[in-house]
């Protein structure tokens, strides 16, 4: 079923299950605002995560790399592209 | 004068034993660790044995980060170079990144996983394919996620040339070592013990289709019909003599000797080129045949190449000059880590004055070899030999030493 809204939990599921957890981050602590690199996840894990993302949520994020990432910025990105589905 | 280059910690990854305190204990006494697969069900193929390491849980030893992009061969080699380095007593954070470096072999690169994206490719469609695939699946993956891992940014690499890479990967970081890097991770781990590999590996024409243990692979017997894979390998942490000395290091011992050569091609007639090897291996360690106590032979169980194998220890040793041992009957042919695990055998070997059994056979004894077999062998040793031999023509031998 195609995702409709990502939260931050989803979106912490979504990194464990497409990259792990660093051991010495807190990914269910106050993340939102924490640069992708600071939690450890690298351009690759990141291109996992929009992977799995495209696809759970009919979206394309092909540009999402183009820039550097917090929790927030992802978030916000993906659901301006779910609320531009047609 | 070359620098003296000494292993100072091993990791073990065997199908007999996971750990060196596991593995030992096995190889001594001949345990046998080939058995049906079970990792998938070789049911509709010819080949249905091989040596798997069972037990084997990576989130255990490893964190979570890894484990998405890693294949089976890249997690145990992980955790062999993690138990190579607490061997040798070493902390990588200790030293200078571009003091250390990794060089690996590699037969068969990340079978597994890439068969897992293959399958997501052709059953699901391009976005399904992991990123990571585009590393999991490299022959230098294992050199490169332990590099990472540790900061190991000095001269590194990877070796391929199949089951004679163990040897091979060792002979380059002693190069390295002989020109200045202070510490090499080396050796090999592989592991393809998957449909994919499965069928790549049948269509060498080398396994055996044996469907009893006792019986698949047979070095050196008049019985041999090819060999049974398996997976796994070993790490060894290799330094110069003067580093290991001067912080105190326990020595496993010295890699003295080293020699590699090329088959010629089969039309020329000039015949397979393992003496060759042999002889410039000793002539490396400085060494006569009369000093080698030990030869951990190769054993591919292909009656033309084991008389090629028997033909050459024979011409440069003596016929039945020296006890002949294939422990790898007891895991079956472990591809890159195949020699890597000889040489870590080899070394525990020589510390203990014990040669590990060949099993399984009944020495052809046409072969002209004094085979080890059924019980281990309580010997003075002080140096070995071991052969490694890759499909396609490649050979080598190393020499390894006690160092007093």
């Amino acid at each position: 079923m195609t995702g409709t809204e990502l939260t931050l939990d989803e979106l912490r599921r979504v990194l464990r299950e497409v990259a792990g957890a660093d051991e010495n981050v807190d990914l269910d602590g106050d993340i939102l605002d924490t640069p992708m690199e600071e939690l450890n996840y690298d351009s690759l894990a990141l291109l996992e995560a929009c992977g799995r993302l495209e696809r759970e949520y009919a979206i394309s994020l092909d540009d999402a790399l183009d820039s550097d990432h917090t929790p927030r910025s992802l978030i916000d990105l993906v659901n301006r592209r779910v609320a531009a589905r047609v | 004068m070359s620098t003296a280059v000494v292993v100072t910690g091993l990791g073990v990854v065997a199908p007999n034993g996971l750990g060196t305190a596991n593995y030992w204990p096995a190889a001594r006494v001949g345990k046998n660790a080939i058995g049906r697969l079970s990792r998938f069900d070789p049911g509709r193929y010819p080949s249905k044995l091989a040596g798997e390491i069972h037990g084997f849980a990576a989130e255990e030893h490893l964190p979570s980060r890894l484990l998405p992009q890693t294949d089976r061969m890249t997690r145990l080699a992980l955790v062999a170079a993690d138990w190579a380095l607490a061997d040798a007593g070493l902390d990588p954070r200790d030293l200078p990144d571009f003091d250390m470096g990794v060089v690996t072999a590699s037969a068969s690169g990340g079978f597994e996983f890439g068969q897992n994206e293959l399958r997501r490719l052709w059953r699901q469609g391009s976005q399904y394919v992991s990123a990571y695939q585009s590393f999991a699946w490299f022959y230098a993956v294992n050199s490169g996620q332990i590099s990472i891992r540790h900061g190991m940014r000095g001269p590194s690499g990877v070796v391929v040339s199949d089951q004679a890479g163990g040897l091979d990967a060792v002979a380059q970081a002693r190069r390295q070592i002989r020109k200045g890097t202070r510490m090499i991770v080396s050796g090999g781990v592989d592991a393809s013990l998957c449909p994919w590999g499965w069928v790549a590996q049948m269509a060498g024409g080398r396994l055996s289709t044996h469907d009893d243990p006792a019986v698949a692979y047979l070095p050196f017997d008049a019985r041999a019909a090819g060999h049974v894979p398996g997976e796994g390998g070993a790490l060894l942490i290799l330094e110069s003599a003067d580093s290991a000395r001067d912080r105190g290091a326990r020595v496993h011992g010295e890699i003295a000797g080293y020699g590699a050569t090329f088959d010629p091609h089969p039309d020329t007639g000039r015949g397979p080129a393992l003496a060759r090897a042999i002889e410039l291996a000793l002539a490396d360690a400085g060494a006569d045949a009369a000093d080698v106590d030990v030869v951990f032979a190769d054993g591919a169980a292909v009656p033309e190449l084991d008389r090629a194998e028997a033909e050459a220890l024979n011409a440069v040793l003596g016929s039945r000059a020296v006890p002949v041992t294939v422990p790898k009957t007891a895991t079956g042919r472990l591809y890159s880590g195949a020699a890597a695990l000889d040489l870590a055998t080899a070394l525990l070997a020589l510390r203990e004055g014990i040669i590990p059994p060949t099993v399984h056979i009944e020495p052809d004894e046409r072969y002209g070899l004094d085979l080890v077999t059924g019980q281990p062998r309580v010997a003075t040793l002080g140096t070995a030999l071991v052969i490694a031999r890759g499909d396609g023509g490649f050979n080598s031998a190393m020499v390894v030493r006690s160092v007093s």
